[in-house]
Protein backbone atom coordinates (compact mmCIF):
# COMPACT_ATOMS: atom_id res chain seq x y z
CA UNK A 1 0.00 0.00 0.00
CA UNK A 2 1.33 3.81 -0.83
CA UNK A 3 3.44 3.92 2.23
CA UNK A 4 1.10 5.10 4.82
CA UNK A 5 -0.28 8.73 2.89
CA UNK A 6 -3.62 6.80 4.47
CA UNK A 7 -4.56 3.92 6.34
CA UNK A 8 -7.43 1.54 5.35
CA UNK A 9 -10.50 3.47 7.50
CA UNK A 10 -9.46 6.52 5.53
CA UNK A 11 -9.90 4.55 2.34
CA UNK A 12 -13.10 3.69 3.32
CA UNK A 13 -14.42 6.54 4.75
CA UNK A 14 -13.30 8.49 1.24
CA UNK A 15 -14.87 5.46 -0.56
CA UNK A 16 -18.15 5.44 1.09
CA UNK A 17 -18.29 9.44 0.48
CA UNK A 18 -17.69 9.27 -3.21
CA UNK A 19 -21.04 7.00 -3.70
CA UNK A 20 -22.91 9.96 -1.60
CA UNK A 21 -24.40 11.72 -5.22
CA UNK A 22 -24.79 15.59 -4.42
CA UNK A 23 -28.67 16.16 -4.10
CA UNK A 24 -29.21 12.66 -3.06
CA UNK A 25 -30.80 11.83 1.25
CA UNK A 26 -28.82 9.63 3.37
CA UNK A 27 -29.51 7.66 6.72
CA UNK A 28 -26.58 7.72 8.93
CA UNK A 29 -25.54 6.24 12.63
CA UNK A 30 -22.65 7.56 14.21
CA UNK A 31 -18.94 6.71 13.35
CA UNK A 32 -17.80 5.72 9.95
CA UNK A 33 -20.52 6.60 8.21
CA UNK A 34 -21.74 9.74 9.91
CA UNK A 35 -17.70 10.38 9.25
CA UNK A 36 -18.55 9.82 5.30
CA UNK A 37 -21.59 11.93 5.28
CA UNK A 38 -19.49 14.74 6.87
CA UNK A 39 -16.97 14.29 4.00
CA UNK A 40 -19.04 13.96 1.09
CA UNK A 41 -20.90 17.38 2.23
CA UNK A 42 -17.68 19.14 2.46
CA UNK A 43 -16.41 17.81 -1.04
CA UNK A 44 -18.22 16.76 -3.44
CA UNK A 45 -22.32 16.45 -2.30
CA UNK A 46 -22.77 19.93 -0.49
CA UNK A 47 -27.00 19.44 -0.85
CA UNK A 48 -26.65 16.13 0.69
CA UNK A 49 -29.52 15.83 2.51
CA UNK A 50 -28.60 13.81 5.47
CA UNK A 51 -30.82 12.19 8.52
CA UNK A 52 -30.47 10.48 11.50
CA UNK A 53 -33.26 8.26 12.83
CA UNK A 54 -33.64 9.56 15.98
CA UNK A 55 -35.15 12.98 14.15
CA UNK A 56 -32.58 15.11 12.77
CA UNK A 57 -32.46 16.09 9.40
CA UNK A 58 -30.24 18.17 7.20
CA UNK A 59 -27.70 19.00 10.21
CA UNK A 60 -24.48 21.13 9.79
CA UNK A 61 -22.58 18.82 11.45
CA UNK A 62 -19.77 20.67 13.81
CA UNK A 63 -18.37 17.51 14.97
CA UNK A 64 -19.19 13.97 15.03
CA UNK A 65 -22.22 12.80 17.40
CA UNK A 66 -21.62 10.36 20.01
CA UNK A 67 -24.91 8.91 19.55
CA UNK A 68 -27.52 8.81 16.73
CA UNK A 69 -29.72 11.05 18.90
CA UNK A 70 -27.67 13.60 20.34
CA UNK A 71 -27.40 17.16 20.27
CA UNK A 72 -25.35 17.02 17.19
CA UNK A 73 -27.04 15.40 14.97
CA UNK A 74 -29.52 18.34 14.28
CA UNK A 75 -27.00 21.20 15.05
CA UNK A 76 -28.19 24.07 12.61
CA UNK A 77 -30.44 21.62 10.85
CA UNK A 78 -33.71 22.12 9.72
CA UNK A 79 -35.47 19.85 11.54
CA UNK A 80 -35.58 18.60 14.39
CA UNK A 81 -38.45 15.69 14.60
CA UNK A 82 -39.61 12.11 15.65
CA UNK A 83 -38.27 8.87 14.39
CA UNK A 84 -41.19 8.13 12.62
CA UNK A 85 -41.10 10.64 10.59
CA UNK A 86 -37.69 10.37 9.47
CA UNK A 87 -38.72 6.19 8.99
CA UNK A 88 -42.13 7.09 6.92
CA UNK A 89 -40.04 9.73 5.20
CA UNK A 90 -37.83 5.69 4.36
CA UNK A 91 -41.28 4.20 3.93
CA UNK A 92 -42.87 6.65 1.29
CA UNK A 93 -39.66 6.14 -0.63
CA UNK A 94 -37.45 9.62 -0.38
CA UNK A 95 -34.43 8.37 1.06
CA UNK A 96 -31.73 7.11 -1.46
CA UNK A 97 -29.17 5.73 1.15
CA UNK A 98 -28.77 4.05 4.21
CA UNK A 99 -25.21 2.86 5.93
CA UNK A 100 -25.11 -0.07 8.01
CA UNK A 101 -23.02 -2.37 10.04
CA UNK A 102 -23.24 -5.66 11.66
CA UNK A 103 -21.50 -8.34 13.53
CA UNK A 104 -22.41 -11.21 10.29
CA UNK A 105 -22.95 -10.79 7.20
CA UNK A 106 -23.68 -13.22 4.53
CA UNK A 107 -23.60 -13.74 0.38
CA UNK A 108 -26.76 -12.12 -0.11
CA UNK A 109 -25.95 -8.84 2.52
CA UNK A 110 -28.44 -10.54 5.13
CA UNK A 111 -27.18 -8.85 8.31
CA UNK A 112 -26.92 -9.91 12.12
CA UNK A 113 -26.51 -7.74 15.05
CA UNK A 114 -28.75 -9.72 17.42
CA UNK A 115 -27.00 -12.67 18.70
CA UNK A 116 -24.42 -15.25 18.58
CA UNK A 117 -25.47 -18.65 19.25
CA UNK A 118 -28.74 -20.97 17.70
CA UNK A 119 -30.17 -20.89 21.14
CA UNK A 120 -32.49 -17.72 20.69
CA UNK A 121 -33.73 -18.23 24.63
CA UNK A 122 -30.15 -18.51 25.37
CA UNK A 123 -27.75 -16.38 23.36
CA UNK A 124 -23.96 -17.11 23.63
CA UNK A 125 -23.51 -13.43 23.16
CA UNK A 126 -26.23 -11.32 22.94
CA UNK A 127 -25.79 -7.80 20.60
CA UNK A 128 -27.99 -5.26 20.83
CA UNK A 129 -30.74 -6.58 17.87
CA UNK A 130 -32.04 -4.01 14.73
CA UNK A 131 -32.36 -0.86 16.10
CA UNK A 132 -32.83 1.05 13.33
CA UNK A 133 -31.06 -1.28 11.01
CA UNK A 134 -33.91 -3.80 9.61
CA UNK A 135 -36.30 -0.79 8.91
CA UNK A 136 -33.34 1.03 7.00
CA UNK A 137 -32.69 -2.31 5.02
CA UNK A 138 -36.31 -2.63 4.21
CA UNK A 139 -37.26 1.10 3.34
CA UNK A 140 -34.23 2.86 1.47
CA UNK A 141 -33.58 2.63 -1.57
CA UNK A 142 -29.48 1.52 -1.72
CA UNK A 143 -28.27 0.00 1.80
CA UNK A 144 -24.40 0.63 2.26
CA UNK A 145 -22.08 -1.60 4.63
CA UNK A 146 -19.08 -0.38 6.11
CA UNK A 147 -17.28 -3.28 7.88
CA UNK A 148 -13.81 -4.96 8.54
CA UNK A 149 -13.32 -7.86 6.34
CA UNK A 150 -12.59 -11.05 8.32
CA UNK A 151 -13.73 -14.72 8.39
CA UNK A 152 -15.85 -14.67 11.95
CA UNK A 153 -17.98 -11.71 10.26
CA UNK A 154 -18.16 -12.62 5.88
CA UNK A 155 -20.40 -15.82 6.87
CA UNK A 156 -21.43 -18.63 4.99
CA UNK A 157 -25.01 -18.47 7.33
CA UNK A 158 -25.57 -15.60 9.65
CA UNK A 159 -27.01 -17.20 12.71
CA UNK A 160 -30.24 -14.48 12.75
CA UNK A 161 -31.41 -12.51 10.11
CA UNK A 162 -31.67 -9.43 11.69
CA UNK A 163 -31.85 -7.17 8.74
CA UNK A 164 -32.72 -8.04 5.39
CA UNK A 165 -30.04 -8.51 2.41
CA UNK A 166 -31.39 -10.30 -0.59
CA UNK A 167 -32.97 -12.64 2.41
CA UNK A 168 -32.63 -16.43 0.21
CA UNK A 169 -31.82 -14.82 -2.91
CA UNK A 170 -33.11 -12.97 -6.30
CA UNK A 171 -36.99 -12.15 -5.75
CA UNK A 172 -36.95 -13.16 -1.85
CA UNK A 173 -37.34 -9.66 -0.21
CA UNK A 174 -40.52 -9.12 -3.02
CA UNK A 175 -42.21 -12.05 -2.09
CA UNK A 176 -41.69 -11.28 1.88
CA UNK A 177 -43.61 -8.59 1.49
CA UNK A 178 -40.71 -6.02 1.25
CA UNK A 179 -41.09 -2.63 -0.87
CA UNK A 180 -39.54 -3.75 -4.84
CA UNK A 181 -36.59 -2.27 -6.03
CA UNK A 182 -34.20 -1.82 -2.91
CA UNK A 183 -32.03 -3.65 -1.10
CA UNK A 184 -28.20 -4.29 -0.41
CA UNK A 185 -25.77 -1.74 -2.76
CA UNK A 186 -22.50 -1.83 -1.81
CA UNK A 187 -20.07 -3.42 1.09
CA UNK A 188 -17.42 -1.71 1.61
CA UNK A 189 -14.14 -3.02 3.73
CA UNK A 190 -10.65 -2.80 4.86
CA UNK A 191 -9.66 -5.07 1.52
CA UNK A 192 -12.45 -4.15 -1.35
CA UNK A 193 -15.27 -2.59 -2.44
CA UNK A 194 -18.16 -5.36 -3.19
CA UNK A 195 -21.89 -4.65 -5.33
CA UNK A 196 -24.44 -7.60 -5.73
CA UNK A 197 -24.65 -9.56 -8.73
CA UNK A 198 -27.69 -8.31 -11.09
CA UNK A 199 -29.27 -12.22 -11.27
CA UNK A 200 -28.01 -14.61 -8.14
CA UNK A 201 -27.84 -11.14 -6.09
CA UNK A 202 -24.84 -12.79 -4.31
CA UNK A 203 -22.07 -10.60 -3.00
CA UNK A 204 -19.66 -9.79 -6.09
CA UNK A 205 -16.02 -7.97 -5.76
CA UNK A 206 -16.46 -4.77 -7.97
CA UNK A 207 -12.41 -3.49 -6.81
CA UNK A 208 -9.61 -3.99 -4.75
CA UNK A 209 -8.00 -1.71 -2.13
CA UNK A 210 -4.78 -0.53 -3.87
CA UNK A 211 -1.85 -3.40 -2.72
CA UNK A 212 -4.44 -6.20 -1.67
CA UNK A 213 -5.03 -9.30 -3.84
CA UNK A 214 -7.60 -11.68 -4.64
CA UNK A 215 -6.04 -14.26 -2.20
CA UNK A 216 -6.13 -11.94 0.70
CA UNK A 217 -10.02 -11.44 0.36
CA UNK A 218 -10.66 -15.01 -0.57
CA UNK A 219 -8.92 -16.15 2.66
CA UNK A 220 -10.84 -13.59 5.06
CA UNK A 221 -14.53 -14.27 3.42
CA UNK A 222 -16.07 -17.43 5.07
CA UNK A 223 -18.44 -17.63 1.40
CA UNK A 224 -17.51 -18.17 -2.38
CA UNK A 225 -17.34 -14.53 -3.88
CA UNK A 226 -18.12 -13.35 -7.29
CA UNK A 227 -15.40 -11.57 -9.05
CA UNK A 228 -16.25 -8.43 -11.31
CA UNK A 229 -14.17 -8.87 -14.68
CA UNK A 230 -12.09 -6.75 -14.67
CA UNK A 231 -11.42 -5.98 -11.61
CA UNK A 232 -10.68 -2.42 -10.79
CA UNK A 233 -8.90 -0.98 -8.01
CA UNK A 234 -10.70 1.13 -5.09
CA UNK A 235 -9.68 5.03 -6.44
CA UNK A 236 -7.20 5.94 -3.41
CA UNK A 237 -8.31 8.99 -1.63
CA UNK A 238 -7.72 12.66 -2.86
CA UNK A 239 -5.03 14.84 -1.08
CA UNK A 240 -7.96 17.14 -0.36
CA UNK A 241 -10.60 14.30 0.87
CA UNK A 242 -7.66 13.20 3.15
CA UNK A 243 -6.89 16.92 4.54
CA UNK A 244 -10.57 17.60 5.06
CA UNK A 245 -10.88 14.40 6.90
CA UNK A 246 -8.05 14.35 9.20
CA UNK A 247 -8.56 18.56 9.82
CA UNK A 248 -12.58 19.05 9.95
CA UNK A 249 -14.26 15.86 10.14
CA UNK A 250 -12.78 13.77 13.03
CA UNK A 251 -9.62 16.13 13.94
CA UNK A 252 -9.46 13.95 17.17
CA UNK A 253 -9.06 10.81 15.00
CA UNK A 254 -11.55 9.25 17.07
CA UNK A 255 -12.05 6.95 13.87
CA UNK A 256 -9.32 7.23 11.53
CA UNK A 257 -6.94 6.87 14.16
CA UNK A 258 -7.95 3.81 15.53
CA UNK A 259 -6.18 2.04 12.06
CA UNK B 1 -44.78 -18.41 -1.02
CA UNK B 2 -46.33 -18.91 2.52
CA UNK B 3 -44.37 -17.18 5.66
CA UNK B 4 -44.04 -18.89 9.17
CA UNK B 5 -45.90 -17.22 11.97
CA UNK B 6 -44.15 -14.63 14.35
CA UNK B 7 -43.44 -17.27 17.78
CA UNK B 8 -42.90 -14.23 20.18
CA UNK B 9 -45.15 -13.49 23.28
CA UNK B 10 -46.87 -10.51 23.38
CA UNK B 11 -46.30 -9.12 27.00
CA UNK B 12 -49.07 -6.07 26.65
CA UNK B 13 -52.80 -6.16 25.71
CA UNK B 14 -53.66 -4.46 22.18
CA UNK B 15 -57.51 -3.74 22.70
CA UNK B 16 -58.27 -0.49 22.00
CA UNK B 17 -61.62 -1.14 23.72
CA UNK B 18 -59.70 -2.26 26.93
CA UNK B 19 -57.54 1.10 26.65
CA UNK B 20 -60.55 3.59 26.13
CA UNK B 21 -62.04 1.99 29.48
CA UNK B 22 -59.32 3.44 31.17
CA UNK B 23 -59.07 6.43 29.49
CA UNK B 24 -62.37 6.94 29.98
CA UNK B 25 -61.62 7.18 33.95
CA UNK B 26 -57.94 9.49 33.75
CA UNK B 27 -58.78 12.39 35.85
CA UNK B 28 -59.08 15.86 32.86
CA UNK B 29 -58.64 18.19 35.67
CA UNK B 30 -55.96 21.11 36.02
CA UNK B 31 -54.51 19.73 39.36
CA UNK B 32 -50.57 20.36 40.49
CA UNK B 33 -49.27 17.27 40.21
CA UNK B 34 -45.31 18.06 41.44
CA UNK B 35 -44.18 15.51 43.83
CA UNK B 36 -40.86 14.23 44.21
CA UNK B 37 -39.17 11.59 42.09
CA UNK B 38 -39.43 9.18 45.11
CA UNK B 39 -42.88 9.67 45.33
CA UNK B 40 -43.86 9.31 41.90
CA UNK B 41 -42.32 6.01 41.36
CA UNK B 42 -43.45 4.65 44.34
CA UNK B 43 -47.07 5.41 43.32
CA UNK B 44 -47.24 5.18 39.50
CA UNK B 45 -44.76 2.58 38.85
CA UNK B 46 -46.22 -1.15 40.32
CA UNK B 47 -44.05 -4.47 40.00
CA UNK B 48 -45.19 -6.51 37.45
CA UNK B 49 -46.06 -3.20 35.13
CA UNK B 50 -45.09 -2.48 31.49
CA UNK B 51 -42.53 0.04 31.70
CA UNK B 52 -41.52 2.47 28.91
CA UNK B 53 -39.03 5.05 28.98
CA UNK B 54 -38.54 8.21 26.36
CA UNK B 55 -35.35 9.87 24.86
CA UNK B 56 -33.24 8.16 22.95
CA UNK B 57 -30.15 6.27 23.75
CA UNK B 58 -28.61 8.29 26.86
CA UNK B 59 -30.16 11.29 25.26
CA UNK B 60 -33.24 13.35 27.17
CA UNK B 61 -33.09 10.26 29.69
CA UNK B 62 -35.07 10.48 33.24
CA UNK B 63 -32.06 9.25 34.96
CA UNK B 64 -33.57 10.01 38.56
CA UNK B 65 -36.16 8.51 37.96
CA UNK B 66 -34.46 5.15 36.29
CA UNK B 67 -32.29 5.20 39.39
CA UNK B 68 -35.41 4.94 42.04
CA UNK B 69 -36.93 2.50 40.38
CA UNK B 70 -33.99 -0.03 40.75
CA UNK B 71 -33.73 1.91 44.30
CA UNK B 72 -37.01 1.10 44.96
CA UNK B 73 -36.33 -2.68 44.00
CA UNK B 74 -39.34 -2.61 42.02
CA UNK B 75 -39.46 -6.72 40.75
CA UNK B 76 -41.03 -8.12 37.77
CA UNK B 77 -41.09 -5.37 34.94
CA UNK B 78 -41.75 -5.75 31.17
CA UNK B 79 -39.79 -2.90 29.60
CA UNK B 80 -40.08 -1.53 25.80
CA UNK B 81 -36.33 -1.51 24.84
CA UNK B 82 -36.35 1.11 22.38
CA UNK B 83 -33.36 2.22 21.85
CA UNK B 84 -32.64 1.67 25.37
CA UNK B 85 -28.54 2.54 26.37
CA UNK B 86 -27.81 3.81 29.63
CA UNK B 87 -31.94 3.08 30.73
CA UNK B 88 -31.39 -0.29 30.28
CA UNK B 89 -28.19 -0.75 31.72
CA UNK B 90 -29.35 1.49 34.73
CA UNK B 91 -32.36 -1.48 35.17
CA UNK B 92 -30.00 -4.41 34.95
CA UNK B 93 -28.60 -3.59 37.96
CA UNK B 94 -32.06 -4.95 39.30
CA UNK B 95 -30.83 -8.38 37.88
CA UNK B 96 -28.30 -10.83 39.12
CA UNK B 97 -27.31 -8.25 41.58
CA UNK B 98 -28.88 -9.67 45.09
CA UNK B 99 -31.85 -7.76 44.81
CA UNK B 100 -34.18 -9.89 43.14
CA UNK B 101 -35.36 -9.17 39.27
CA UNK B 102 -36.66 -5.79 38.15
CA UNK B 103 -37.04 -6.90 34.07
CA UNK B 104 -38.93 -9.63 33.55
CA UNK B 105 -39.88 -9.10 29.82
CA UNK B 106 -38.17 -7.02 27.20
CA UNK B 107 -39.78 -5.95 24.01
CA UNK B 108 -36.55 -5.30 22.20
CA UNK B 109 -35.69 -2.86 19.43
CA UNK B 110 -32.16 -2.08 20.63
CA UNK B 111 -30.88 -2.75 24.14
CA UNK B 112 -27.13 -3.94 25.58
CA UNK B 113 -25.11 -1.53 23.63
CA UNK B 114 -24.81 2.32 24.76
CA UNK B 115 -24.28 3.07 20.39
CA UNK B 116 -20.62 3.90 19.64
CA UNK B 117 -19.61 3.18 23.25
CA UNK B 118 -19.35 -0.22 23.32
CA UNK B 119 -21.66 -3.11 24.91
CA UNK B 120 -22.69 -3.15 28.54
CA UNK B 121 -21.06 -6.27 30.39
CA UNK B 122 -23.16 -6.60 32.91
CA UNK B 123 -26.55 -5.98 30.67
CA UNK B 124 -25.16 -8.89 28.69
CA UNK B 125 -24.74 -10.99 31.40
CA UNK B 126 -28.51 -10.39 32.39
CA UNK B 127 -29.74 -11.10 28.92
CA UNK B 128 -27.63 -14.39 28.15
CA UNK B 129 -28.46 -15.55 31.34
CA UNK B 130 -32.08 -16.97 29.78
CA UNK B 131 -33.86 -15.07 32.98
CA UNK B 132 -35.18 -12.10 30.67
CA UNK B 133 -38.26 -13.22 27.85
CA UNK B 134 -37.69 -11.65 25.01
CA UNK B 135 -39.63 -10.76 21.84
CA UNK B 136 -37.73 -8.90 18.77
CA UNK B 137 -39.12 -5.73 16.94
CA UNK B 138 -37.11 -2.73 15.63
CA UNK B 139 -36.75 0.97 16.71
CA UNK B 140 -39.58 1.98 13.63
CA UNK B 141 -42.03 -0.76 14.90
CA UNK B 142 -42.25 0.08 18.54
CA UNK B 143 -42.63 3.41 17.45
CA UNK B 144 -45.38 2.32 15.47
CA UNK B 145 -46.84 0.32 17.88
CA UNK B 146 -47.01 3.41 20.38
CA UNK B 147 -48.74 5.67 17.38
CA UNK B 148 -51.11 2.75 17.06
CA UNK B 149 -52.08 3.60 20.90
CA UNK B 150 -52.04 7.07 20.52
CA UNK B 151 -54.64 6.95 17.83
CA UNK B 152 -56.87 4.79 20.24
CA UNK B 153 -56.10 1.35 17.65
CA UNK B 154 -55.50 -2.00 18.27
CA UNK B 155 -52.95 -2.00 15.26
CA UNK B 156 -51.28 -0.79 12.57
CA UNK B 157 -49.79 -1.66 9.36
CA UNK B 158 -45.98 -1.24 8.06
CA UNK B 159 -43.75 -2.48 5.53
CA UNK B 160 -40.41 -3.35 7.38
CA UNK B 161 -39.10 -6.13 9.02
CA UNK B 162 -40.96 -8.21 6.64
CA UNK B 163 -38.98 -11.53 5.75
CA UNK B 164 -36.51 -11.46 8.42
CA UNK B 165 -35.42 -13.44 11.76
CA UNK B 166 -36.61 -10.21 13.93
CA UNK B 167 -39.91 -10.82 12.82
CA UNK B 168 -39.89 -14.66 13.10
CA UNK B 169 -39.24 -13.70 16.87
CA UNK B 170 -41.69 -11.60 17.13
CA UNK B 171 -45.55 -11.41 17.94
CA UNK B 172 -46.34 -9.40 14.61
CA UNK B 173 -48.56 -10.32 11.86
CA UNK B 174 -48.73 -10.57 8.39
CA UNK B 175 -51.89 -9.15 6.47
CA UNK B 176 -53.33 -8.71 2.95
CA UNK B 177 -53.51 -4.91 2.65
CA UNK B 178 -57.96 -4.77 1.52
CA UNK B 179 -57.21 -2.62 -0.88
CA UNK B 180 -54.27 -3.60 -2.99
CA UNK B 181 -53.46 -6.87 -1.99
CA UNK B 182 -49.86 -5.75 -1.12
CA UNK B 183 -48.39 -7.75 2.01
CA UNK B 184 -48.14 -5.53 4.84
CA UNK B 185 -47.09 -5.97 8.50
CA UNK B 186 -48.95 -5.74 11.66
CA UNK B 187 -48.39 -4.16 14.40
CA UNK B 188 -50.16 -4.83 17.69
CA UNK B 189 -50.49 -1.26 19.53
CA UNK B 190 -48.46 -0.90 22.87
CA UNK B 191 -50.22 0.59 25.53
CA UNK B 192 -47.58 0.86 28.55
CA UNK B 193 -48.80 0.84 31.90
CA UNK B 194 -46.16 3.59 32.96
CA UNK B 195 -44.18 5.79 30.61
CA UNK B 196 -41.52 7.87 32.22
CA UNK B 197 -40.40 10.47 30.26
CA UNK B 198 -37.67 13.36 30.78
CA UNK B 199 -38.36 17.32 29.15
CA UNK B 200 -37.14 20.19 29.43
CA UNK B 201 -39.68 22.85 30.90
CA UNK B 202 -43.67 21.79 32.87
CA UNK B 203 -45.93 23.51 34.34
CA UNK B 204 -46.93 22.07 37.45
CA UNK B 205 -50.19 20.62 35.84
CA UNK B 206 -47.75 18.90 33.22
CA UNK B 207 -48.08 20.46 30.43
CA UNK B 208 -44.57 19.77 28.80
CA UNK B 209 -42.28 21.87 25.89
CA UNK B 210 -39.46 19.71 24.57
CA UNK B 211 -36.88 20.99 22.07
CA UNK B 212 -34.99 18.92 19.81
CA UNK B 213 -36.11 15.77 18.50
CA UNK B 214 -39.32 14.17 19.91
CA UNK B 215 -37.60 10.27 19.24
CA UNK B 216 -41.33 8.11 19.71
CA UNK B 217 -42.56 10.37 23.07
CA UNK B 218 -45.75 12.40 21.83
CA UNK B 219 -46.86 9.33 21.20
CA UNK B 220 -45.54 7.43 24.14
CA UNK B 221 -47.44 9.99 26.39
CA UNK B 222 -50.57 9.64 25.14
CA UNK B 223 -50.31 5.69 24.60
CA UNK B 224 -49.19 5.21 28.20
CA UNK B 225 -51.72 4.76 30.79
CA UNK B 226 -49.92 6.12 33.73
CA UNK B 227 -47.08 9.18 32.79
CA UNK B 228 -44.52 10.28 34.49
CA UNK B 229 -42.91 13.78 33.84
CA UNK B 230 -39.33 14.71 34.95
CA UNK B 231 -38.18 18.29 33.70
CA UNK B 232 -35.33 20.79 34.00
CA UNK B 233 -37.35 23.34 35.15
CA UNK B 234 -40.87 24.17 35.98
CA UNK B 235 -42.40 26.82 34.72
CA UNK B 236 -45.27 29.01 35.35
CA UNK B 237 -48.92 27.86 33.73
CA UNK B 238 -48.76 31.60 32.20
CA UNK B 239 -45.90 30.78 30.02
CA UNK B 240 -47.73 27.70 28.60
CA UNK B 241 -50.82 29.62 27.69
CA UNK B 242 -48.59 32.59 26.50
CA UNK B 243 -47.22 30.43 22.99
CA UNK B 244 -49.66 26.78 22.97
CA UNK B 245 -48.14 25.86 20.03
CA UNK B 246 -45.16 24.38 21.98
CA UNK B 247 -46.93 22.26 23.90
CA UNK B 248 -45.64 18.85 23.41
CA UNK B 249 -47.53 16.78 25.73
CA UNK B 250 -50.52 18.61 27.17
CA UNK B 251 -51.44 18.34 30.97
CA UNK B 252 -54.25 15.69 30.61
CA UNK B 253 -51.77 12.52 29.89
CA UNK B 254 -49.35 12.98 32.70
CA UNK B 255 -50.12 11.59 36.68
CA UNK B 256 -46.73 13.28 37.51
CA UNK B 257 -44.03 16.11 37.79
CA UNK B 258 -41.04 15.81 39.05
CA UNK B 259 -38.23 19.09 38.74
CA UNK B 260 -35.12 17.35 38.72
CA UNK B 261 -32.34 19.98 36.58
CA UNK B 262 -29.59 18.02 35.04
CA UNK B 263 -31.89 15.12 34.97
CA UNK B 264 -30.89 13.55 31.61
CA UNK B 265 -27.17 13.00 33.21
CA UNK B 266 -24.95 11.38 32.34
CA UNK B 267 -26.73 11.63 28.97
CA UNK B 268 -27.01 14.44 26.64
CA UNK B 269 -29.77 17.21 26.87
CA UNK B 270 -30.21 19.24 24.07
CA UNK B 271 -29.79 22.92 24.27
CA UNK B 272 -28.50 22.29 28.08
CA UNK B 273 -25.49 19.66 28.38
CA UNK B 274 -23.77 17.61 26.50
CA UNK B 275 -23.19 13.74 27.61
CA UNK B 276 -20.57 12.86 30.51
CA UNK B 277 -18.90 10.17 28.28
CA UNK B 278 -16.07 9.85 31.13
CA UNK B 279 -18.66 9.01 33.55
CA UNK B 280 -20.95 6.24 30.89
CA UNK B 281 -16.88 4.77 30.26
CA UNK B 282 -16.84 4.18 34.11
CA UNK B 283 -19.86 2.35 33.72
CA UNK B 284 -19.23 0.13 31.35
CA UNK B 285 -15.53 -0.73 33.04
CA UNK B 286 -17.16 -1.41 36.33
CA UNK B 287 -19.20 -3.62 34.82
CA UNK B 288 -16.28 -5.99 33.68
CA UNK B 289 -15.62 -7.36 37.05
CA UNK B 290 -18.84 -8.18 39.78
CA UNK B 291 -17.51 -7.25 42.63
CA UNK B 292 -16.09 -4.20 41.54
CA UNK B 293 -19.59 -3.31 39.92
CA UNK B 294 -21.25 -4.37 43.06
CA UNK B 295 -19.25 -1.69 45.20
CA UNK B 296 -19.68 0.80 42.32
CA UNK B 297 -23.44 0.55 42.29
CA UNK B 298 -23.23 0.75 45.87
CA UNK B 299 -21.38 4.04 46.05
CA UNK B 300 -23.61 5.83 42.37
CA UNK B 301 -26.98 3.92 42.81
CA UNK B 302 -27.94 2.79 46.08
CA UNK B 303 -26.12 4.59 48.65
CA UNK B 304 -26.78 8.34 47.09
CA UNK B 305 -29.84 9.62 49.38
CA UNK B 306 -31.25 11.39 46.01
CA UNK B 307 -30.38 12.25 42.46
CA UNK B 308 -28.82 15.55 43.63
CA UNK B 309 -26.76 13.48 45.60
CA UNK B 310 -25.61 11.25 42.83
CA UNK B 311 -24.71 14.93 40.35
CA UNK B 312 -22.69 15.78 43.63
CA UNK B 313 -20.18 12.48 43.71
CA UNK B 314 -20.13 12.71 40.05
CA UNK B 315 -18.38 16.39 39.90
CA UNK B 316 -21.30 17.91 40.83
CA UNK B 317 -21.38 21.96 39.29
CA UNK B 318 -17.89 21.94 38.33
CA UNK B 319 -18.33 19.44 36.49
CA UNK B 320 -21.84 19.94 35.15
CA UNK B 321 -20.64 23.44 33.92
CA UNK B 322 -17.84 21.62 31.92
CA UNK B 323 -20.76 19.52 30.25
CA UNK B 324 -22.88 22.59 29.17
CA UNK B 325 -20.03 24.69 27.59
CA UNK B 326 -19.47 21.22 25.58
CA UNK B 327 -22.99 21.30 24.83
CA UNK B 328 -22.82 24.96 23.78
CA UNK B 329 -19.63 24.21 21.92
CA UNK B 330 -18.12 27.30 23.82
CA UNK B 331 -14.63 25.77 23.49
CA UNK B 332 -15.09 26.16 19.90
CA UNK B 333 -15.21 30.30 20.03
CA UNK B 334 -19.14 29.85 19.62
Amino acid sequence: MAAARYNAMELMICAAAQMLEDGRSVTVGTGAPCAAAMLAQRTTAPNLLIFFEAGGVAPLLPTMPISVGDSRTFYRGLMATSMADVMETCQRGMMDYAFLGGAQIDAFGNLNSTMIGQNYARPKVRFPGSGGANDLASLCWRVIVLTNHDRRRFVEKVDFITTPGYLSGPGAREAAGLPPGCGPYRVITDLAVMGFDESSKRMKVLSLHPGVDRKQVEERTGFPLLWADPIDETSPPSDEALRILREEVDPHRYLIGRC
Amino acid sequence: MTFPAATGRLFSDPSANAAREFFRTKPRALRDKVMSVADAVRDLVRDGDYLAIGGFGADRIPTAAVHEIVRQRKQNLSFAGHTATHDFQILCAGNLTGRGQTLARVDVAYIVGLEARGLSPHARRVMESGTVECTEWTNYTLAVRLKAAAMGLPFLPCRSMLGTDTFRHSAAKIITCPFTGETLLALPALYPDVAIIHVHEADRFGNCRIRGTTVADLDLARAAKRVIITCERLIPNEEIRREPSLTAIPFFCVDAVCEVPFGSYPGNMPGEYFSDEEHLQLWLKMEEDEEQYRQFLHHYLFEPKDFNDYLQRCGGLERLRRLRAQELLLHQGR
